[in-house]
């Protein structure tokens, strides 16, 4: 998976091997939602390539992205507020099960898909909550929700932008144990500021700064390279 | 907004109380044209199927459509002409000004989809007064005369609708199917993705939803419903004018389902009973019924943006929740 050029990122060569955990991670305002936001289709690149599982992506449009089996998270928790948690999931499972157009039936029909929504409402510890709305839970709950969501699509590969914001430590702990699991068959590409987490996830760091790769590598390369801590910390203080 | 309803369907106490309410209700609206003038219950009937059609677009996809008159309209010169100049049986004739709303619908709002808020009303209100201008000029439309003297003609080559009460009844049998199917729809695998796009649209692209194609097919269902709403005016008042094609009767669907409450089920109807009741016994007075419809929209506005039912449903809700 590879792109080039950008305009608030320019000159981003990455590429994410499949089956790895890769961690985009740089200051703010460094371009890391801009690329996600690239990658799936929600801002077109001026210029640059897209390549997703051999075949280009570049000009296509967000909701086929996802239909490739590319699907994101976002920053700002992005749930369905007021339908339940179970709702909240079974939305993602209704297009692959083919249940999204039908509007000559009665919505009981989805109780079919009750019983996979509440296997992944309880992968992420939730399943005491399933029947209140999504709007209730606390943030990093609603986090949790989103996985779940997004894992409902059985994507092969996920952008989980920022997953642990705002997740208290045990959170933290749980969800890292989730992406750790769902990545054995499966590529994710993450955003995130907690570099424990990154250090003990990711088989492969890329640093954003500026809108341009400063460093690409494994975490212990990574985090020795100068130019890394000086963009996190201002000036070198060693 | 449609919160309320969504729980109505999901509790199932609620629900076998709420279908009580229903077989009550609809015993009442067989009774009513014993008690009441049928003219003027099949009017509420027409307008109150016109708002529920426009309340499936604004209550549950988020759409505000200010030209769904060119739907309404649209069907009735359709229906119209299909019974007087081709001499259709009245049921065909509907069903074929439904199927032309449904067409313009595709058009419509294959055009104005892709903009959201004021520029979508916008849009629709543009194309809607492009059709109203067309009706205008057309020939077969008869400018402003209208089709005049449409004739009722026998339901299904059988039962003769000139009978009030045989007319009557056909209306309120057309009303409950396209409320029963606005219910299904709401309440359907469908329904359920256009409310998770109100809900959250970004979200919903993002699990791979096309929502434009989902909100078109929300659009093109609203504006069939609307013009079967039209179309059975047409045959239950002989005519189809100017009137119901002009960008007025776009606002007066909005204040009737405003009024009565967005985004609930049965609010459009109580909305458009209450501003036809009004109308049609404010007609003999000297009192101007636009003012008295305009105060009570500014009070709606201010006071009870819920609407009428939306307010009582809210008040239930806490009361529930108090004694809860």
């Amino acid at each position: 998976m590879e792109f080039r050029g950008f305009v608030a990122v320019k000159d981003v060569t990455l590429s994410v091997n499949e089956g790895s955990i890769h961690a985009l991670i740089g200051p703010n305002g460094a371009g890391k939602t801009t690329v996600f936001n690239l990658l799936t289709k929600f801002l077109t690149p001026t210029r640059g390539q897209i390549v997703f599982k051999g075949a280009d992506i570049t000009r296509m449009k967000p909701a086929e992205v996802a239909r490739l089996g590319l699907v994101r998270s976002f920053q700002i928790s992005a749930v369905f507020p007021h339908l339940t948690l179970l709702d909240n999931v079974r939305v993602a499972l209704q297009r692959p099960s083919g249940l999204a157009t039908q509007f000559w039936r009665s919505s009981n029909t989805l109780a079919a898909l009750d019983e996979r929504a509440m296997e992944l409402i309880d992968a992420v510890n939730l399943s005491s909550y399933a029947d209140l709305p999504a709007t209730e839970l606390s943030y990093g709950r609603k986090r949790a929700l989103e996985i779940a969501t997004t894992l409902a699509l059985d994507p092969a590969m996920l952008l989980l932008d920022e997953p642990m914001a705002g997740m208290g430590h045990e959170d933290i702990g749980r969800i890292s144990d989730l992406i750790r699991r769902i990545a054995r068959n499966r590529t994710v590409l993450m955003v995130e500021h907690n570099l424990n987490v990154v250090a003990d996830l990711c088989d492969r760091v890329t640093v954003l700064a500026r809108g341009e790769i400063l460093s690409d590598g494994s975490y212990d390369t990574v985090s020795r390279d100068p130019r890394v801590r000086e963009a996190y910390m201002g000036t070198e203080h060693e | 907004m449609a919160v309320g309803t969504q729980y109505l369907a999901e509790q199932p106490k609620l629900r076998t109380s709420s279908m009580v309410i229903g077989a009550v209700v609809v015993a009442a609206l067989m009774a009513a044209p014993f008690f009441f003038y049928p003219v003027l219950l099949m009017s509420i009937l027409c307008f109150a199927l016109f708002a529920c059609a426009f309340n499936l677009l604004i209550g549950y996809v988020g759409l505000l459509s200010f030209g769904h008159a060119a739907f309404f309209g649209g069907a009735a010169y359709f229906t119209a002409h299909a019974a007087k100049v081709w001499g259709w049986e009245p049921l065909t004739s509907i069903l074929l000004g439904m199927a032309g709303a449904a067409a313009m619908g595709f058009v419509i709002g294959f055009l104005a989809i892709r903009r959201q808020g004021i520029y979508f009303a916008m849009i629709t209100l543009a194309l809607s007064q492009m059709f109203a201008f067309i009706c205008l000029q057309v020939p077969f439309t008869h400018g402003e005369d209208g089709i005049q003297g449409v004739p009722r003609g026998h339901l299904l080559g059988i039962i003769d609708l000139n009978q009030p009460l045989a007319m009557y009844y056909v209306t309120l049998a057309i009303f409950l199917f396209g409320f029963f199917a606005i219910w299904r729809i709401v309440h359907s695998p469908f329904g359920n993705i256009l409310k998770a796009i109100r809900e959250n649209e970004r979200r919903a692209i993002s699990l791979g939803y096309r929502v434009d194609r989902y909100k078109l097919g929300a659009f093109v269902m609203s504006a069939a419903l609307a013009g079967l709403a039209g179309g059975t005016k047409a045959i239950v008042f002989q005519f189809a004018t100017l009137t119901d094609v002009q960008w007025q009767m776009s606002g007066e669907v909005i204040l009737m389902t405003l009024l009565g409450g967005i985004g609930t089920l049965i609010g459009p109807i109580v909305g458009a009973g209450f501003v036809i009741a009004l109308q049609n016994y404010l007609a003999a007075s000297d009192f101007p019924v636009t003012v008295l419809i305009g105060i009570i929209f500014v009070v709606c506005v201010l006071l009870f943006r819920r609407g009428i039912v939306g307010e009582i449903m809210e008040l239930t809700k806490r009361k529930s929740k108090q004694s809860a």
